[in-house]
């Protein structure tokens, strides 16, 4: 194993990500804080929501800041490489094992996303204070899961991007983001299901549903939520079927 | 100590469309057993064996399509050969891929820059993934830039590069890890003859640091100077290899004099192959506007009168005549019955 051409990947992607930070910041905060502003403020300022949903809103619009995040750090530079600048060739030719530079990817995203995660904390708190009941009770526990669900967008990242063909880039927002994040109990916990017995089932095939369930049993532990152990046994089995998927993608298009 | 370069019956067969650059072959169909649709495979090597010589500069020359770019891919870990082996110094290229990519240095047909970064942080970044240190990478940049002439657009993002800058940035950047094989495929594709100059300059001084260079290419004139030793491929394997002068001189005659008539009388090939200097009469497919046929010949223009007197003396109507001098392209000609350029 190469470490130096590993960091030396590292460090470009950094370097890509320091250089594209506004539009970063913008595309991954924009969204989720005028969400937190609609619902935390103003509905619930008018009175149409109860104050307490405030805090039940924080981890999923968490769990969606970081899904979002890691795959869109991994899957739209990987299908814009692959299939059009080819720019991704030069680190291919790279003295290192091909899965190498697909796991280099991988870390990359996660560390976005973890970024992402952590700073919509403070400024969601901002926009929705007063009255946001949030406290890290476990704290090992929640960063195991912050890092569980990293993992799982960046793989999910990789999956797509090595996938998904580049004219089929609004399809996947369309058909497989935007329904994940409606049903991945991001607004509403599982439990608020419970009146679609069949849907409540279905989206248990969701990995969005135990990233945003693990957050709310860590973070506002006084919301109903999926038990821990269910969450992480559940995160962990995506994150190894995404990765291997991917992987085994990625070197489907990096050879030919 | 200079590196050397060997395939041994590569066969490669696309079973979907092949990638950019590595584009063509001939179509076959084979029906897949109970499939619902035919599969489209493509053959692109067909039994490919090479001897590269370490520390020369060799050609690939042929048509497109003939499998130049897949051959470079294979030998540059980015295309998997479906049989057959290949080697770079004595490193299986399939077996030590990490190893392979250390010794090599590849300039694609179409730039694949990372568009992310300037022109200094694409051959800086490109050293550091061959551990190459901070100070050696920052001179070597500087040092390539400048040979490059990029100097003054070293800190802009390469997005707004023309296609020139973009292919010389390409080779600086192979060159930037000082890779034992330099692989260059159809490095002067779109250049202009300017730029084709300092290219063909560049590569010889690389070559004359010790360095083995393969390159690509559809351009007999390229080949023809730059190349010592050259394997003319044609469907996925070699058809003629030798020195540009060996290969020369192994056509008939050396001179192509492309005959047409108004239309071809039963004993017209026999008496042309009579005449003096005369290698080998071939004749060409029948047209509506008459009959055609290449003469192979130890002279040119001299024997325009003497094909003249017979086509009138037989009936023949000498109606169009075409004079090459020896040339790799008279070559390709002879064994495929096809021009490069077609």
């Amino acid at each position: 194993m190469n470490w130096k051409t590993f960091f030396a990947m590292l460090a470009r992607d950094a370097h890509v990500a320091r250089r594209n930070a506004i539009q970063l910041l913008l595309q991954t905060f924009l969204q989720p804080l005028l969400f937190v502003f609609i619902f935390g403020r103003v509905m619930v300022g008018s009175g149409y929501m109860p104050a307490a949903y405030k805090s039940l809103l924080l981890p999923g619009i968490i769990a969606i800041s970081m899904i979002f995040t890691g795959i869109w750090a991994v899957a739209m530079p990987l299908i814009a490489e692959f299939q059009w600048t080819r720019e991704i060739e030069d680190r291919l030719l790279a003295p290192i094992d091909v899965a190498w530079i697909a796991i280099e990817k991988v870390i990359a995203g996660m560390l976005q996303a973890v970024v992402a995660g952590l700073m919509v904390i403070p400024l969601a708190w901002l926009v929705l204070r007063p009255g946001v009941d949030i406290s890290i009770h476990a704290p090992l526990t929640f960063a195991v899961i912050i890092v569980l669900v990293a993992t799982f967008s960046a793989c999910g990242g990789l999956a797509l991007g090595c996938s998904i063909n580049q004219q089929h880039i609004g399809l996947m927002f369309g058909m497989v983001i935007t329904p994940m994040i409606f049903f991945g109990c991001t607004y509403y916990p599982w439990s608020a299901l419970k009146t679609f017995p069949i849907l409540q089932k279905v989206v248990l095939i969701n990995p969005l549903v135990y990233a945003s369930e693990g957050l709310r049993a860590t973070l506002v532990p006084q919301f109903p939520h999926l038990s821990i152990t269910a969450v992480l046994v559940a995160l962990l089995f995506f994150d190894v079927l995404l990765l291997v998927v991917g992987l085994r993608q990625f070197e489907s298009k990096a050879v030919s | 100590m200079a590196v050397g370069v060997r395939t041994q019956d590569l066969r490669k067969v696309y079973s979907s469309s092949p990638p950019l650059g590595a584009a063509g072959g001939f179509v076959a169909r084979a029906d897949a057993k109970g499939g619902k649709q035919p599969k489209t495979q493509i053959p692109a090597l067909d039994g490919l064996s090479l001897e590269i010589l370490p520390g020369e500069i060799f050609g690939l020359l042929g048509p497109n399509g003939a499998g130049k770019s897949t051959t470079v891919g294979v030998l540059t870990t980015r295309v998997r050969p479906t049989s057959g082996q290949a080697w770079i110094g004595e490193h299986d290229v399939w077996e030590e891929q990490a190893r392979v990519k250390h010794l090599i240095g590849v300039v694609p047909q179409r730039p694949n820059l990372d568009f992310s970064l300037t022109a200094r942080e694409i051959l800086i970044f490109h050293a550091a993934y061959f551990g190459i240190g901070s100070k050696l990478r920052n001179d070597r940049a500087d040092e390539l830039l400048e040979k490059f002439k990029l100097t003054e657009r070293a800190t802009q993002m390469v997005r707004g590069f023309s296609g020139g800058m973009m292919q010389r940035l390409s080779i600086a950047r192979a060159m930037m890890h000082d890779p034992q094989v330099l692989f260059l495929d159809e490095p002067s594709a779109g250049l202009d003859p300017q730029t084709r100059i300092l290219l063909w300059e560049i590569i010889r001084e690389y070559h004359q640091a010790g360095r083995t260079v393969l390159l690509t290419t559809h351009n007999m004139e390229e080949a023809d100077a730059l190349c010592q030793r050259l394997a003319i491929i044609d469907h996925g394997h070699v058809i003629a290899q030798g020195t540009p002068v060996q290969l020369k001189a192994s056509i008939p005659g050396g001179f192509l004099l492309r005959l047409r008539f108004g239309n071809r009388t039963a004993d017209l090939l026999q008496r042309l192959q009579s005449l003096a200097g005369v290698r080998e009469v071939r004749a060409l497919d029948d047209t509506a506007d008459g009959a055609g046929a290449d003469v192979y010949a130890d002279r040119g223009g001299s024997l325009i009168p003497e094909i003249a007197t017979l086509a009138a003396n037989s009936g023949a109507d000498l109606s169009d005549v075409h004079i090459s001098e020896p040339s790799l392209e008279n070559l390709f000609l002879h064994h495929t019955g096809r021009s490069l350029r077609d």
